[in-house]
C-alpha cells in the first residue's frame, strides 16, 4: 500500500492520478493536507501539484467522459466530503481502465458511489437555495450565514445571481470561513476577518429598520399555516433536520 | 405601516387560506427580466410546516369575507369568525419583502367572494399586475380564479400569473350540490375550458412569434376535497383523470377534509383527517401521470377503493401476478416501472446500467431498488430468486409483516388525533 499526500485541490488530485499511472502505484491510499505524522506510515509520497501533469490527465478525462461527466467528477471532489477521495480516485481509474464511456455503469461501485455523492451534494445545494435567510442591513445589503454539510457555496452563484439581481447580497459559509458577495454587477468570493471584537453577530447587528418587522411577520405566517390536526413532527424534522434550524428565521 | 394590524390580518388570512393544499411553484420558467427581482424556475420549498407540508409561497386570501355558504369552508358566510381584508398594496409589500429575504418563491392569492365574482377577481388581478409592472417582480404568482369571473379578467390574470386554478372542491357534481348550494359546477368548468383554450392558443402563437407575452406558463390546476362527501376513490380518480385528459391540467390536488363545522351533511367534528387515504390518492395520481398506468388499472368496479394498507402499485401487482416475474436485464422500461419497489430513477438507472453488464441483487440494491418488495416480482443475474409460486395475498402478508412498523405508525397518527 502506497500512501499519497496531496494539497486537496482538484489539480492536486489529477497530479496524483498522473503519478499513480506513471509509477504504477497500486494499491494506493490518498490523503489530503500537509504531512506531519509520516512516521506512522511506511511509505508516504508527497504529491506536488503540477499543472502540466494535471492538464494531461484532464485532457484524458475529457476524451473519455461527456462534458457533464467531467463536471460531475469535479463537483464530487470539490464538495470535500471526508473519506471520499478514494472513491473519486476509484472512479477516475475505472474511466481510464475502460475503452468506452462508463458514466452510466451503475453496476460498478465507484460509478454508483459518485452518483450517490452527487445526489448528496445536490440535496445540500437545494437545501441552501431553500434555507438561506437574508437579513437586510442598514446599507441595503441582504446578508445570510450558512453552515452547509459540504462545500456547496460555489454551486450557489448561478441561482442567487439570477434571482436577486437587483439587491446587494452576501452569503457567508461560517463553517469554512468564506463568503460570496454580489455588488449588483458581479459576484466575488470574500473572506472576513472575525476577531474577538468583531464577531459575525456584531457585523450584522446593523439591521435595517424594518428587518425585525418582517422577521416577525414571517414567523407569524409560518405558525398560521400549520394545521394542528395534521401534525407530523417526524416528517417535519425529516424535511428540515435540526442542524439547519439555527439559521432559519421561522425556527429561531 | 401599522404593524399590529398587518400582523392580525396576516394571521387571519393565512389561516383561512391554508386548507388549499397546493403550494407548487414549479413549471413556470419565468426568467429574471432587465435585472429585476426574482425568477420562477425550479419550485423550491423554503420551509415545512409542523405537519410536514411544503411552504413555498405566501399563501393568503385577499379577504375572508364571503357571500357564499359552502359547508366545508371556514370562511362561509354563516360562520362566526373574525373577518379581515388586505389592501392591494399590503399584499404587494408583503410579497416583495418576503421574497427579498428568500422566504418564498412567490405569491398564491385566493379570496372569499365579496360583492360578486368580477369585483373580487379584479382585485386579485390588480395585485399581480402591480407586482409585475411596477416592481418588475418575476417570482411565481398563482391566482385563484373566482368561479363566474368574466373572460376579460381571466385573460388579464393569465398575462400576469404563472398559474391559475379553479377548485372543483367536490369530486362529483352531486357532492358539490349537497355542500355548496350557491355554487354551480358549470361555473367552474367554463373558466377551465376558457383557460385551456387560451393556453393552447398562446403556445401556438409562441411558436410563430417569439415575443408573444406569456400566458399562465405554469398552466392550470385544481383541488378536490376528499372525505367530506361519500365518493369512492374510483369516482375521485376517474374525475381527476377526466380533468387531466380534457382540460390539460398540470395537477389535481387532493385535500383530506379537515372538519370545520358540525353539520348533518358532513363527517362529525371529531373525525380524523384522512391522511393515509390522501397519500394513497397522490400515489395513484403519480402512477397515472408518470408510470403509464390507466386509471382503470388502479381502481375499477371490483376495486373501487384504494387499499389503505399498501400502496396502489403493489396493490395492482398482486392482482396481476400473471405479469410477473420479469427479467430485470431484458424487460422494457415500461414494465420495469410497474415493479413494486422500483421507482422512476431506479428504473432509468437499471436500463442504462444493464448495457454494461447483467445486474444482480447487489447492484440492484446499490441502484436504490427496495429489494424486499421487488424480489417477489423479478429475476436478475443470480440463481437465487423467489421460486415458490406465491399468491398475491401471501406476498402482501410478507411485505406487510416486514414493513409493519411503518404501517402501524401510519394508522396511529390518525388515531392520535382524538
Ligand atoms: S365561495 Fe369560497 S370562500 Fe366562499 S364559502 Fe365557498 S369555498 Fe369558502
Amino acid at each position: 500500500m502506497h500512501t499519497l499526500v496531496y494539497d486537496g485541490t482538484f489539480e492536486g488530485l489529477l497530479t496524483a492520478v498522473f503519478e499513480i499511472y506513471e509509477r504504477k502505484l497500486y494499491p494506493v491510499k490518498l490523503l489530503k493536507g500537509e504531512w506531519r505524522n509520516s512516521a506512522l506510515f511506511e511509505e508516504v509520497i508527497p504529491i506536488v501539484t503540477d499543472e502540466a501533469r494535471a492538464g494531461r490527465v484532464l485532457t484524458g478525462l475529457r476524451k473519455k467522459l461527456s462534458a457533464a461527466g467531467v463536471q460531475r467528477l469535479y463537483i464530487s471532489h470539490m464538495a470535500e466530503i471526508t473519506g471520499e477521495d478514494c472513491n473519486v480516485l476509484g472512479f477516475i481509474r475505472h474511466v481510464f481502465d475502460n475503452d468506452r464511456n462508463i458514466e452510466e455503469d451503475y453496476g460498478n461501485r465507484y460509478v454508483m458511489r459518485l452518483s450517490e455523492i452527487l445526489k448528496m451534494v445536490r440535496r445540500e445545494k437545494h437545501r441552501m437555495e431553500a434555507f438561506v435567510r437574508f437579513q437586510k442591513l442598514n446599507d441595503g445589503t441582504f446578508y445570510a450565514a450558512i453552515e452547509p454539510d459540504f462545500n456547496v457555496l460555489p454551486l450557489l452563484i448561478k441561482h442567487f445571481k439570477s434571482r436577486y439581481a437587483d439587491q446587494k447580497w452576501m452569503i457567508y459559509d461560517i463553517k469554512r470561513n468564506y463568503g460570496l458577495y454580489y455588488d449588483l454587477h458581479d459576484t466575488q468570493f470574500i473572506e472576513m476577518d472575525f476577531d474577538e471584537l468583531n464577531k459575525p453577530v456584531d457585523v450584522i447587528a446593523a439591521y435595517s429598520e424594518d428587518e425585525g418587522i418582517y422577521q416577525n411577520l414571517w414567523k407569524n405566517y409560518f405558525n398560521s399555516v400549520n394545521i394542528v390536526s395534521r401534525k407530523n413532527t417526524k416528517l417535519h424534522v425529516r424535511h428540515i433536520p435540526k442542524r439547519y434550524w439555527r439559521h432559519l428565521t421561522e425556527k429561531i | 405601516m401599522n404593524v399590529d394590524r398587518i400582523t392580525e390580518k396576516l394571521n387571519i388570512l393565512a389561516d383561512a387560506a391554508k386548507y388549499d393544499v397546493s403550494c407548487a411553484s414549479s413549471g413556470s420558467n419565468r426568467k429574471n427580466k432587465d435585472k429585476g427581482l426574482g425568477n420562477a424556475s425550479n419550485g423550491i420549498c423554503h420551509s415545512y410546516t409542523e405537519d410536514g407540508r411544503c411552504v413555498s409561497l405566501l399563501k393568503i386570501l385577499l379577504t375572508n369575507h364571503c357571500i357564499f355558504d359552502c359547508a366545508y369552508c371556514v370562511s362561509r358566510k354563516n360562520n362566526d369568525i373574525k373577518r379581515a381584508a388586505f389592501t392591494v398594496q399590503e399584499v404587494v409589500d408583503l410579497t416583495i419583502n418576503f421574497y427579498r429575504r428568500n422566504y418564498i418563491e412567490g405569491l398564491f392569492l385566493s379570496s372569499g367572494i365579496f360583492k360578486d365574482a368580477d369585483y373580487t377577481m379584479e382585485r386579485l388581478v390588480r395585485v399581480a399586475k402591480k407586482l409585475r409592472t411596477e416592481h418588475n417582480f418575476n417570482g411565481y404568482i398563482h391566482l385563484k380564479s373566482i368561479p363566474g369571473a368574466s373572460e376579460e379578467l381571466m385573460r388579464e390574470a393569465g398575462l400576469y400569473a404563472d398559474r391559475l386554478s379553479v377548485n372543483l372542491e367536490m369530486p362529483t357534481e352531486a357532492g358539490l350540490k349537497l355542500l355548496a348550494p350557491d355554487k354551480n359546477r358549470q361555473d367552474m368548468i367554463d373558466p377551465m375550458q376558457f383557460l385551456k383554450k387560451e393556453i393552447i392558443q398562446n403556445t401556438e402563437e409562441k411558436k410563430l412569434f417569439k415575443n408573444t407575452p406569456m400566458f399562465a406558463p405554469a398552466g392550470q390546476s385544481t383541488q378536490v376535497i376528499v372525505g367530506a362527501t361519500r365518493e369512492s376513490d374510483q369516482q375521485v380518480l376517474q374525475s381527476a383523470n377526466y380533468f387531466y385528459k380534457n382540460f390539460n391540467l398540470k395537477r389535481v390536488y387532493y385535500s383530506g377534509y379537515v372538519p370545520v363545522l358540525a353539520d348533518q351533511r358532513l363527517p362529525a367534528l371529531n373525525t380524523a383527517v384522512p391522511l393515509v387515504r390522501e397519500n394513497r390518492l397522490y400515489q395513484a395520481d403519480w402512477l397515472m401521470r408518470f408510470y403509464g398506468f390507466h386509471v382503470n388499472e388502479i381502481v375499477n368496479n371490483q376495486n373501487p377503493l384504494l387499499d389503505l394498507d399498501i400502496d396502489p402499485k403493489l396493490s395492482w401487482a398482486i392482482r396481476n401476478m400473471q405479469v410477473f416475474p420479469i427479467d430485470i436485464n431484458r424487460a422494457d422500461l415500461q414494465l420495469i416501472l410497474r415493479v413494486p419497489g422500483i421507482g422512476l430513477l431506479s428504473a432509468q438507472k437499471i436500463v442504462a446500467a444493464r448495457k454494461f453488464a447483467g445486474l444482480g441483487w447487489e447492484q440492484l440494491k446499490k441502484i436504490g431498488v427496495a429489494i424486499n418488495r421487488a424480489k417477489y416480482f423479478i429475476t436478475c443475474k443470480s440463481n437465487e430468486f423467489e421460486r415458490r409460486d406465491l399468491t398475491g395475498q401471501k406476498i402482501k402478508q410478507f411485505i406487510m409483516a416486514q414493513s409493519q412498523s411503518k404501517y402501524i405508525k401510519n394508522t396511529q397518527t390518525q388515531l392520535n388525533l382524538f
